[in-house]
């Protein structure tokens, strides 16, 4: 074997790993995740819209937006009664009722622009539940167009600005029951995007830095060979983990609270290029929501630290320490991507079903899921993800209590052959 | 009342068996060596009497309390001084020893404590500079000194002097001597023969998991009609 193949042998050895190559193999399954989720958002944009349309016109201008709806989408309802065609629509699960009001064609071919009503069904307040939308979005720009089409066709005088454009909207969303005049989906999105993008990303900092901290310490008192001492100590296993978990959960939440000015600056500054009250339709959160959100953060952030301390069990220095947060990292970049894009209602329920077992999931969706009233989910966040700290911290206990911390394993060969040599 | 007792002791690593049911007692206030070829079972021994290990089968009595059921009370009386201990980097050699103290006493016992320790670790003026710029000789010396200022009434110290060099070494083991006759027992484990000899009332040899040889240095060389301890061991060992 040339030195050249010998030195390549011996390198690979040391890369390739298990704690290297299984990272690697969770990121490529959730990239692959994400990939089928914007399959499918493609497939719905592809997919014609399920829409209503209430005619009360009954003139030319209605008859050509008919035509150019009813050829771009899947109409559940066409006809004069507001209420039905909602009700219709709604058990279709549409995304529009588009009104078009009995003096609709008068007034364009007056030389008025002519008025409608867009009703919107929104499901879910994710950056994804907003295509559905936008696909009838485009249909109503197709329908404008098509009426100027007209417009121009029949070289009358109209003004040019009305032929243009000729159709303005009113949007109503209909969103968790609520009924929001004046309010659009796209907009909705955007003053929901502080608990859609932000408050995720902060969560899944947070996770990471607390609990990268919480190995990296178990690493480093391997490294540093402080641990056997710590463990000859009078002082409980118990208290040894405690005061680990307390310490990294304490600089966590200062970290939560510098990355919170930020957030602070973020939403003062949507909040005065706000032009509606979200308060106004029950999208606030009150002192008990707070609370709640405060109680989900903090027990997230004691499971996130105890499943940490019994991964740094393994950690032999502070080397492999830092591999050792990639699960870590995974679980909790993935339920961050998932509940940025989707409302926890609005996605299939194995997937439902992860974002549940997750624990890091419960804070990133808390804050949203308390502005639509959803408490049965939030308080049952709060019990699986405290039952779930209280199970990691005791495996922790144990742990401290068997050879395994000095050790790194039970039983089988391999400890056997470390044992030997340390001997 | 012997400081310990050890019977029959096994500890297990999955299917291999470093120790193979020793049993020998430490008297109090003696020095005891425990010296071994590498891998021996030496190590594994003291980890376990430090109440790092469990065990396996037999028994372990420290001052009267059993090693199973009573590790905390163990841990009350002892102080463990690994072969490669560390201290923490980002503490100086003052705070490290308050930490330690505080376990043990609170308050103006506490720096007592402290204040023993900073004599014992000879360290002068560096004691208040961090761990992380100490030698390696500094960093033993401050272990040492962690290890015995608490006036444990038993101390385990594997490779005493390890990292030392001559004068830093004979410092450190008059240190223990004197800790020693104020009562202190001193369980060791050295490769340093010359250390054991001059330091030990009492020797056990093991090898290979079992003691095969245990007395004063005296009766041993005696019995192996050997000059030092040194020729005891190779005797014994290559036998």
């Amino acid at each position: 074997m040339s030195s050249l193949t010998n030195i390549v042998k011996k390198e690979f050895k040391e890369m390739l790993t298990k704690s290297t190559i299984i990272p690697v193999i969770l990121m490529a399954v959730m990239f692959g995740y994400l990939g089928s989720m914007m399959g499918d958002v493609e497939e719905e944009v592809s997919t014609p819209p399920v829409i209503g349309l209430v005619d009360l016109d009954d003139g030319v201008i209605s008859d050509i937006a008919f035509e150019v709806l009813n050829a771009s989408s899947d109409m559940a309802y066409n006809g004069t009664d507001v209420d039905a065609g909602l009700e219709e629509v709604k058990k279709a699960g549409g995304v529009a009722l588009i009104v078009l009001p009995a003096n609709l064609s008068s007034d364009i071919l007056n030389g008025s622009r002519g008025y409608i009503d867009v009703y919107w069904m929104m499901e879910g307040a994710g950056m994804l539940d907003a295509i559905s939308s936008a696909s009838v979005d485009s249909l109503l720009g197709s329908m404008s167009y098509g009426i100027s089409a007209y417009l121009v066709n029949e070289s009358n005088e109209t003004d040019p600005a009305v032929v243009l454009f000729p159709v303005e909207r009113s949007d109503t969303t209909i969103f968790q029951d609520e009924v929001m005049e004046d309010v659009s989906p796209d907009f909705l999105i955007t003053m929901l995007s502080a608990q859609s993008f932000t408050v995720p990303f902060i969560i899944m900092m947070i996770i990471i830095m607390a609990g990268g901290m919480v190995i990296s310490s178990m690493g480093l008192e391997k490294e540093n060979k402080t641990l056997e001492t710590l463990l000859t100590l009078p002082v409980s296993r118990g208290s040894i983990v405690s005061g680990k978990l307390v310490a990294s959960a304490l600089v966590g939440l200062v970290m939560a609270g510098i990355y919170m000015v930020g957030f602070n600056y973020y939403m003062t500054s949507i909040e005065t290029s706000a032009e509606i009250d979200l308060a106004k339709y029950g999208l606030d959160l009150g002192p008990v929501d707070f609370i709640l959100v405060g109680v989900s953060v903090f027990v997230s952030l004691l499971a996130a630290l105890s499943m940490c301390m019994v991964l740094g069990t393994y950690a032999k220095n502070y080397k492999s320490a830092q591999t050792l947060t990639m699960p870590i990292t995974l679980l909790a970049i993935i339920p961050m991507f998932i509940t940025m894009f989707k409302d926890f209602g609005t996605l299939p329920l194995a997937l439902q079903a992860v974002l549940f077992v997750i624990p890091f999931s419960h804070p990133m969706m808390a804050m949203r899921e308390l502005m639509f009233g959803n408490y049965a989910l939030v308080l049952g966040g709060i019990v699986y993800v405290t039952a779930f700290a209280i199970v990691m911290i005791a495996i922790t206990v144990w742990i401290f209590k068997t050879d395994r911390l000095l050790t790194g394993s039970m039983k089988g060969k391999g400890l056997a052959g470390l044992l030997m040599k340390k001997r | 009342m012997n400081a310990i007792e050890v019977r029959e002791l096994v500890k297990d690593y999955g299917s291999f068996r470093a120790v193979k049911g020793i049993s020998f007692d430490v008297r109090e206030g003696e020095v005891f060596g425990l010296i071994g070829p590498n891998g021996a079972g030496k190590t594994t021994t003291l980890r376990i009497i430090a109440t790092l290990l469990r065990i396996s089968s037999g028994s372990v009595q420290v001052f009267g309390n059993d090693l199973r059921r009573e590790p905390h009370e163990v841990r009350k009386i002892l102080s463990y001084l690994p072969e490669d201990a560390g201290a923490y980097k980002n503490l100086t050699g003052r705070e490290y020893l308050q930490f330690i103290a505080d376990f043990f006493a609170s308050g103006r016992a506490a720096d007592e404590i402290v204040k023993k320790g900073i004599e014992i670790a000879s360290l002068s003026d560096r004691i208040d500079d961090k761990v992380d710029t100490y030698s390696k000789g500094m960093t033993r010396r401050l272990l040492v000194s962690r290890a015995l200022m608490t006036e444990p009434k038993l101390t385990i110290l594997d490779e005493l002097t390890s990292g030392l060099d001559v004068i830093n070494a004979q410092e450190i083991r008059k240190t223990v001597k004197s800790i020693s006759e104020k009562g202190t027992t001193v369980l060791l484990s050295s490769h340093n023969m010359l250390e054991v000899e001059l330091m030990c009332d009492r020797i056990a040899l093991i090898n290979d998991g079992r003691i095969v040889e245990l007395g004063t240095p005296t009766e041993l060389k005696g019995k192996h009609n050997a000059s030092n301890i040194e020729e005891v061991f190779t005797k014994v060992v290559m036998a």
